[in-house]
């Protein structure tokens, strides 16, 4: 179980939920179980979501480890100049 | 990732040193070659025909007179690039843009184009196509296009990320929303309140070289693209997609790159040259000139900003809010979202909600312009910040140390920070000379913070030892700032080798795995971590190799200073090999030696700068002139220091020009009064000082020599560092960006 | 199509070519003559990266036309360097690292080398203005000041 926080209009998306609990040990399992739990956040998902682990933003790479206690935040993945 | 990332805090021989560009004598003898400046055999002039209109639908097109004109090979309209985007509406906007469907949405927007024997045939065939359009209404102010009355750019457009869903369209594509805490309680807790309106216009990356391309598509499928870009395997995608071929079929070569800043990150050109090409079976240089680059390609958007700020006496700010609206041109982007994530990135709020507005106007579609969307922010911000320090009379640089984000603080736009450099470059701020030097009469300084991600991603690099022991780096990511040279220090560094035996290429397309492009200040960043994950790689082939050539076991040599080194006394007679008798042994040991990577770089640090300038304002004309600049900017780890005092100071510059001068001027019409860099004045050397620079280095833990991204974020305090200046030198706040005369001196006079 | 036939010098070389009358000087040594070292970044003489000299005169290569090169005597970038030695300037503009993408550089070496020529000490704002018809958005031309007076400093002790 992780800890994940959800920028705005994501909780929006999730149904005002800004924090959520998630059964998931890499960031796959994580998109998976969000977009089971709430199917409007597959948009979001599609689009490109950046994970933030402790401060450190990984672009979706699928295996990478969310670490029990960490301090898990999605993102928009951006673009840049 | 078969490569440990973390930071070691080794010692460095090449990094840190500044030797010369591997691009400079071909720069200064006219031997680079530029998108323009390459030429095929057979080669068409290509030509594009551009809506007058800022809105209309276009009704009819007749390109017969066109077609039957002497020497006119190939005629294309949207009817040639056929929808191939399957659903994604990104990439339909992208079409939509490069060539218009069934609406011109700005003046300026492609709507036909020519290939022809010579540029002056093609001129004249793009007089004889007709169009029959039916101009509608349009709008390209940012609040006046969110009011129920303006006219509608699409009308199966409603406003995303608002709950219920509206029922009626809207230009306002999308609402984000970002922060935490509660921002009603942290207000009424506050002593002291600023709250304001900031508008700022909008402006072009200015890259001296316009876009150009050489297209080449072959009856078999294949095809070549020659183009100054800012990543060639995404303009490959993009144009493969919009034309339907296999990506692996399009060869693109970048060629150098005269200056992109963000703007040549967006295809234009490209597919219409392509799909000349490809109707007239015969290759098609495409060129824009300066007006189709201005009217077509490139903007920032124009933004309406409302800040608001409380504080407490003791200078804690309680609580703080944003609402941000951004021209986006006519379709959708995440501008005003950008906006609402950077605005408050430098500070420790307990109380923070920002919200952006994707605003749809009939103005060219908007592209990224370094940093994109964080000047403006920081304009808005960091003058509020200005004004409520000065409300509460506390020095600004101590209000905003006071306030300052650090390791550990929650970023308004979310996660948790790790090492950051904000806090270091406002104490060396205030301990700077700068800011203890006199000033005269009329002369005001400011100062100001600005922040801007830094990107990672895909990349892909490979590392061939020579022959002769000297080697080859060929990188998926265009050098847009010095990259080659920086990447060059980079594989020197972590093989053990001077910097002159290392040779740093771009590789086309077909050469190398794909790469992202160079956006994000992304290039040094995470070209570095592949180029050290490909030495890496050669120095275990080549420690194998040694082994060989010793008949010892591979674990028992090691990599030191450039030479393969028999470890432990049972070995301990044996001489070092270098890579050159490693290199030249090749042969009978297994074959040439390389080494390559790809990866995904993870863990782009965050950046952070804080600039100074005085100003001095002429109160009977309104006329500015910029004293004296500073620029103080974390940079991780300075690869090339004199590289990265460059990226400092052009951004500056560049955002000296947006704060003073720059900005789309638009007739009643919709037409743009300005195309030209005569009425679009970007700063000439004259209007500049010098510009002083300190590199602050706090290491990002996530890359082995601790290297932040250095290339954008130097745009992002000056707009707002030169609106403290003004407004302290004139005693009135400045509101609106670019503070040209006239605007000066009209709030001289409001007030 | 006739064209109007053309003999000048460029870079001390004899050179003859047929242009149309509307072309300009810069599409001929662009395009007719391979000369791509002067670039189009306006085509309106607002940006000086088609600076070249005509006659020791700095001029616009857009804003000449073709034809007007007769009889004279034409020098572009590709002539700056003698043989395999770099021209002060060129050396300078690598070792300030005065030049970043580089598609300005040609321009402003022709642009230093005529405000050299006609002040061989200038002060920085007379280098600041001697230059200020050449635009570079790259490096905020701290660094290319720099180059232009530390290259000066040397032609003069040369």
């Amino acid at each position: 179980m992780v800890e994940v926080r959800l920028w705005g209009s994501l909780a929006a998306a999730a149904g005002g939920e800004e924090m959520l609990e998630i059964e998931a040990e890499t960031i796959r399992e994580l998109f998976a179980r969000l977009e089971e739990r709430y199917p409007a956040l597959k948009r979001f998902i599609d689009a490109g979501i950046a994970v933030s682990i402790d401060g450190v933003i990984y672009r979706d790479t699928w295996s990478k480890e969310l670490p029990r206690d960490a301090e898990i935040f999605l993102l928009p993945r951006i673009a840049g100049g | 990732m078969d490569f440990d990332p973390s930071y070691t805090a080794q010692q460095f021989k090449s990094v840190g040193t500044r030797p010369l560009r591997p691009d400079g004598v071909d720069k200064v003898t006219g031997r680079a070659r530029y998108g323009a400046d390459f030429n095929m055999p057979g080669q068409l002039v290509g030509r594009v025909l551009r809506s007058p209109h800022a809105h209309a639908i276009i009704r009819k097109i007749d390109t017969s007179k066109a077609e039957a004109l002497k020497g006119v090979k190939a005629v294309v309209t949207a009817a040639d690039l056929p929808d191939l985007t399957d659903g994604d509406a990104d990439l339909y906007a992208i079409l939509s843009n490069c060539m218009a469907r069934d609406k011109a949405f700005y003046d300026g927007h492609a709507v036909a184009a020519v290939a022809a024997i010579d540029a002056r045939t093609a001129r004249r065939a793009l007089k004889l196509i007709e169009i029959d359009y039916e101009v509608l209404p349009h709008v390209t102010d940012v609040d006046e296009a969110m009011k129920d009355s303006a006219p509608l750019l699409h009308e199966s457009v409603f406003t995303d990320g608002v709950d219920p869903a509206p029922a009626k369209p809207s230009n306002v594509a999308r609402r984000s929303q970002y922060g935490h805490g509660d921002v009603d309680a942290g207000f009424a807790d506050a002593d002291m309140v600023v709250e304001r309106t900031y508008r700022t216009e909008q402006t072009h990356q200015g890259y001296i070289e316009p876009h150009a391309c050489v297209a080449s598509v072959n009856n078999d499928g294949t095809g070549e693209l020659w183009v100054c870009t800012q990543g060639h395997f995404v303009y490959r995608q993009w144009c493969a997609d919009l034309l339907g071929m296999d990506v692996s079929k399009l060869r693109v070569t970048s060629s150098e790159i005269g200056g992109g800043f963000g703007g040549k990150t967006h295809v234009w050109a490209e597919p219409v040259a392509l799909a000349l090409s490809r109707k007239a079976g015969r290759p098609v240089k495409l060129v824009m000139s300066r007006d189709e680059v201005f009217r077509a390609s490139g903007p920032t958007s124009a933004t309406s900003i409302d800040v608001k700020i409380g504080a407490k006496k003791d200078g804690t700010i309680t609580a703080a809010s944003a609402t941000l609206r951004y021209t986006c041109g006519p379709w959708v982007g995440m501008w005003a979202e950008l906006g609402a994530m950077t605005a408050f990135a430098p500070y420790d709020l307990k109380n923070v909600r920002t919200v952006g507005y994707e605003v749809l106007v009939n103005r060219p579609k908007v592209s990224a312009y370094r940093a994109p969307s964080a000047p403006m922010a920081a304009f808005a911000v960091e003058s509020a910040v200005d004004e409520l320090a000065r409300k509460i009379g506390m020095d600004p640089v101590d209000f905003r140390i006071a306030n300052v984000a650090k390791e550990g603080t929650r970023a308004s736009y979310g996660p948790v920070y790790g090492p950051i450099g904000i806090g270091p470059t406002l104490e060396a701020v205030k301990e700077h000379p700068h800011m203890k030097a006199p000033l005269g009469k009329n002369q005001g300084r400011g100062m100001a913070c600005g922040f801007w991600f830094n990107f990672g991603g895909q990349t892909c690099t490979d590392l061939n030892i020579g022959a002769d022991g000297t080697v080859t780096i060929a990188v998926g990511t265009v050098d847009v700032g010095g990259s080659r040279a920086s990447l060059s220090m980079v594989a020197a560094e972590e093989l053990g080798i001077p910097y002159e035996q290392v040779k740093a290429i771009v590789a086309d397309t077909s050469s190398l795995g794909y790469n992202d492009m160079t956006d994000g200040s992304r290039g040094t960043f995470s070209s570095s971590m592949a180029t050290i994950s490909a030495a890496r790689n050669a120095i275990r082939i080549m420690r194998a190799r040694a082994a060989q050539m010793w008949g010892i076991p591979v674990e028992d040599v090691v990599w030191e200073e450039g030479h393969a080194k028999a470890a432990g006394a049972k070995h301990g007679n044996l001489p070092p090999l270098s890579v050159r008798e490693i290199a030249a042994a090749a042969g009978n040991t297994g074959g040439p030696i390389a080494g390559h990577s790809e990866l995904v770089a993870d863990g782009a640090g965050v950046s952070f700068a804080t600039h100074i300038c005085d100003i001095e304002v002429d109160p009977e004309t309104g006329q500015t002139r910029v004293l004296r600049y500073t620029v103080v900017q974390d940079a991780g780890k300075a690869v090339h220091p004199t590289y990265v005092e460059g990226q400092y100071q052009g951004g500056a510059a560049q955002g000296i020009g947006w704060a003073l001068n720059e900005e789309y001027i638009y007739g009643k019409d919709g037409r743009l009064q300005n195309p030209g860099f005569l009425d679009y004045r970007i700063p000439v050397c004259s209007d500049l000082p010098m510009i002083d620079t300190q590199i602050l280095e706090i290491p990002n833990p996530n890359h082995p020599y601790g290297i932040r991204g250095v290339g954008e974020t130097s745009i992002v305090p000056p707009l707002a560092a030169i609106a403290n200046a003004v407004s302290n030198a004139v005693g009135v706040r400045m509101t609106h960006i670019p503070m040209s005369p006239p605007r000066i001196l009209a709030a001289l006079e409001a007030e | 199509m006739s064209g109007i036939a053309v003999s000048t010098t460029i870079n001390g070389d004899d050179v003859e070519f047929l242009c149309q009358a509307e072309e300009t000087l810069l599409e001929v040594l662009r395009d007719r003559l391979g000369l791509t070292g002067a670039k189009e970044g306006c085509g309106t003489g607002d940006c000086g990266a088609c600076s070249v000299l005509v006659d020791d005169r700095l001029v616009c290569s857009c804003l000449v036309l073709g034809a007007e090169a007769e009889g004279r005597n034409i020098e572009t970038i590709e002539g700056m360097a003698d043989g395999d030695k770099l021209h002060p300037l060129q050396r300078k503009f690598i070792e300030h690292a005065a030049l970043q993408c580089g598609i300005c550089t040609p321009g402003f070496l022709i642009a230093a080398k005529d405000l050299l020529a006609k002040n061989a000490d200038p002060t920085e704002e007379e280098v600041r203005f001697g230059l200020a018809g050449n635009l570079c958005r790259c490096t905020g031309y701290d660094k290319i000041v720099r180059a232009v007076l530390d290259a000066a400093s040397e032609m003069r002790g040369a």
